[in-house]
């Protein structure tokens, strides 16, 4: 099912709400057959950039190639994208398969080759036993897969996924999470998935847009967006980095490269547990701190709250990063 | 010891299981009682009899294919019912549709909405009689026609005519339509809307698609409003058809006032099964639609 053509360019897109600018002049290539994350906080313009993709929302300015084809103007359909939404508007007056199908009823496909294709699809996400039940009679997780199967029905090229994870609940969603990674390894094609969850993205992604303000504050692959946050924003979005004042600008740390040595002038002022890894807020001359600890060397140490330690680390784990 | 918590559902629903019971079910079936009833020109007696029912038809299926005056009258009755549904339905749906879809502030919404209901404020006879200087013989539209030499002399059918009837009826009654389907179309989800353009659906798909199944109900609930006050109504028809079209609600009018109430409630009760009838023939026909 390899369809190679499908790598998406952004140019200077732009979206502009009365006065406010929504999205502000954003490029991008992607590469094909990319799990592409768009990460931010609520209102930083991921979604209005996923919509214009999408065809959903007009562009006001720049322009959208996929597959070098100019597709800012066209409508939805006609793009050769296929959108999933946020609360999977599943059609509730239509059966499981009628919603699958609906796309090729449009089209004005017979109902028996409708039908047959829409059972195909729901065979792929093992739901063909339900395909006579109504939305309201399946399980989050279940309506989840309808949805999907439903936006994969056109074969599109690029499939455009608005928090496709934030109805399931926690366990559900790290199941699908992981279905949702094979599905587009095994469809080769292009994934761009909205999120506010930096796990949900770190996990996923292969490219991460970290967004804020309708900018892209840092675009690459997970690692190295943790490895190396370019600023601020970006440090404390993807978490597990300490951001403190350094000569002039910021430097971030990351949790895990900080040494605690008892006795010292800084304090334990809190422990969390969390199984393989332990957490510990510290006060310390430079401000509040934040230690992951491996369980093992938490054993060692038996740091308790209120503990007087230093906290130190090396020079070349202390991270520049712009204002 | 009775426990008002466990039962507090239950004792809840009494004071409306009251009123349904004590102003609907017993009403009811008085006139049912009272139909089987005799009478004479002073009093009714007891009884269980089907003259009644049988004076209603007399001579009706014998004088096939004339019509007797009942089956008359439900023709003529149920010629408005149909025109006015239909008339009201479409009306009612372009203006939910409007309302729900082509407003974009929820607040422009409530201001257009209380605009339409701003006609309710003043009675229905009022606004059934403010046609009358407008429609009579030298009212505003016909000298209107005539002074722009439209026509030569006034037009007789726009008063006391079967369109007068059919306009009064639209007037009053397409509000009836609109605030239940504007209530259907507003619980649906706007994200389906965008779903199925998605999909590749032009807007008349969307609305033969999406938008009229889901509101279905409330298109059964305005169609159930406007069919059983037009059924029953006999006020409208009078007024506007000056007093020369029948009504079936008349015949009943006519009957109470010459105290034949055994006549009159034989006659309500074939109104009821005929009104009955024909909702469940339409919620049954919006069924098979939906099954194509």
């Amino acid at each position: 099912m390899n369809q190679p053509n499908n790598h998406l360019d952004l140019i200077d897109l732009e979206k502009r709400y009365g006065e406010t600018l929504a999205v502000r002049g954003i490029n991008l290539s992607l590469p094909e057959n990319t799990y592409c994350c768009l990460l931010g906080p609520s209102g930083c313009g991921k979604t209005s950039l996923l919509r214009m993709i999408a065809g959903h929302e007009d562009i006001t300015n720049g322009t959208v190639f996929l597959d070098n084809r100019n597709i800012s103007n066209e409508p939805p359909a006609a793009r050769s994208t296929s959108m999933m939404f946020q609360s999977y508007a599943l059609f509730p007056h239509l059966k499981v398969i009628d919603n699958v199908a609906f796309a090729l009823k449009i089209m004005g496909v017979g109902k028996t080759e409708r039908h047959a294709r829409a059972m195909e699809l729901l065979e792929s996400v093992q739901l063909h036993t339900m395909s006579q039940r109504y939305p309201s009679q399946l399980s989050g997780g279940q309506q989840q897969r309808v949805a999907l199967a439903r936006a994969l029905i056109t074969k599109p090229k690029l499939l455009l996924l608005d928090e496709p994870l934030s109805a399931l609940d926690p366990f559900l969603r790290i199941e699908m999470r992981s279905e949702l990674k094979l599905l587009q390894r095994q469809l080769g094609i292009t994934f761009v998935h909205v999120t506010h969850s930096q796990e949900e993205a770190m996990a996923l992604a292969d490219v991460i847009l970290v967004m804020n303000d309708g900018r892209v504050e840092q675009q690459g692959s997970p690692i190295e967006l943790f490895t190396k946050p370019r600023n601020t924003f970006v440090a404390r979005f993807i978490g597990g980095h300490n951001v403190i004042e350094g000569e002039g600008l910021p430097v971030s740390i990351r949790e895990d490269r900080i040494k605690l040595t008892p006795g010292g002038s800084d304090k334990v002022t809190g422990v969390e547990f969390l199984g393989s890894v332990v957490r510990l807020k510290v006060i310390s001359d430079r401000g509040p701190l934040t230690v992951v600890q491996s369980d093992m060397e938490f054993t060692k140490s038996k740091l308790d709250l209120g503990d007087q330690v230093k906290a130190s680390w090396l020079k070349k784990d202390q991270l520049q990063l712009e204002a | 010891m009775f426990d008002v918590k466990r039962h507090s559902a239950t004792l809840l629903s009494f004071p409306f299981a009251f009123v349904i019971f004590a102003f609907f079910v017993v009403p009811l079936c008085l006139v049912i009682m009272v139909s089987f009833w005799d009478y004479n020109s002073y009093s009714i007696i007891p009884d269980f009899i089907f003259t009644n029912y049988q004076d209603i038809f007399y001579g009706c299926v014998k004088s096939l294919p004339d019509l007797c005056t009942s089956f008359a009258t439900y023709i003529s009755s149920l010629k408005f019912v149909f025109i006015t549904w239909l008339i009201t339905l479409l009306t009612g749906f372009l203006v939910a549709l409007f309302l729900v879809f082509c407003v974009s502030t929820l607040q422009m919404q409530i201001v257009l909405f209380l605009l339409c209901t701003i006609p309710f404020w003043t009675s229905n006879v009022i606004r059934m009689i403010s046609w009358i200087p407008l429609l009579g013989r030298n009212g505003l539209v016909n000298s209107t026609m005539q002074n722009i030499g439209l026509t030569d002399s006034p037009a007789e059918w726009l008063l006391y005519s079967e369109f007068s009837v059919t306009l009064a009826f639209v007037h009053l009654y397409t509000l009836f339509m609109v605030v239940p389907i504007f209530n259907s179309m507003m619980r649906i989800d706007r994200s389906l809307i965008e779903a199925a353009h998605d999909a590749g659906a032009s807007s008349f798909q969307t609305l033969a698609n999406i938008i009229i199944p889901l509101s279905r109900p409330g298109i059964i609930i305005g169609s159930i409003f406007v069919i059983t006050i037009v059924m029953g109504d006999f006020i409208t028809i009078g007024v506007m058809g000056g007093q020369q079209i029948p009504s079936v609600g008349k015949i009943i009018n006519v009957e109470m006032t010459y105290l034949q109430f055994p006549a009159a409630a034989a006659n309500a009760v074939i109104l009821i099964i005929t009104t009955l009838m024909i909702i469940f023939a339409m919620t049954k026909l919006v069924d098979i639609r939906k099954e194509l």
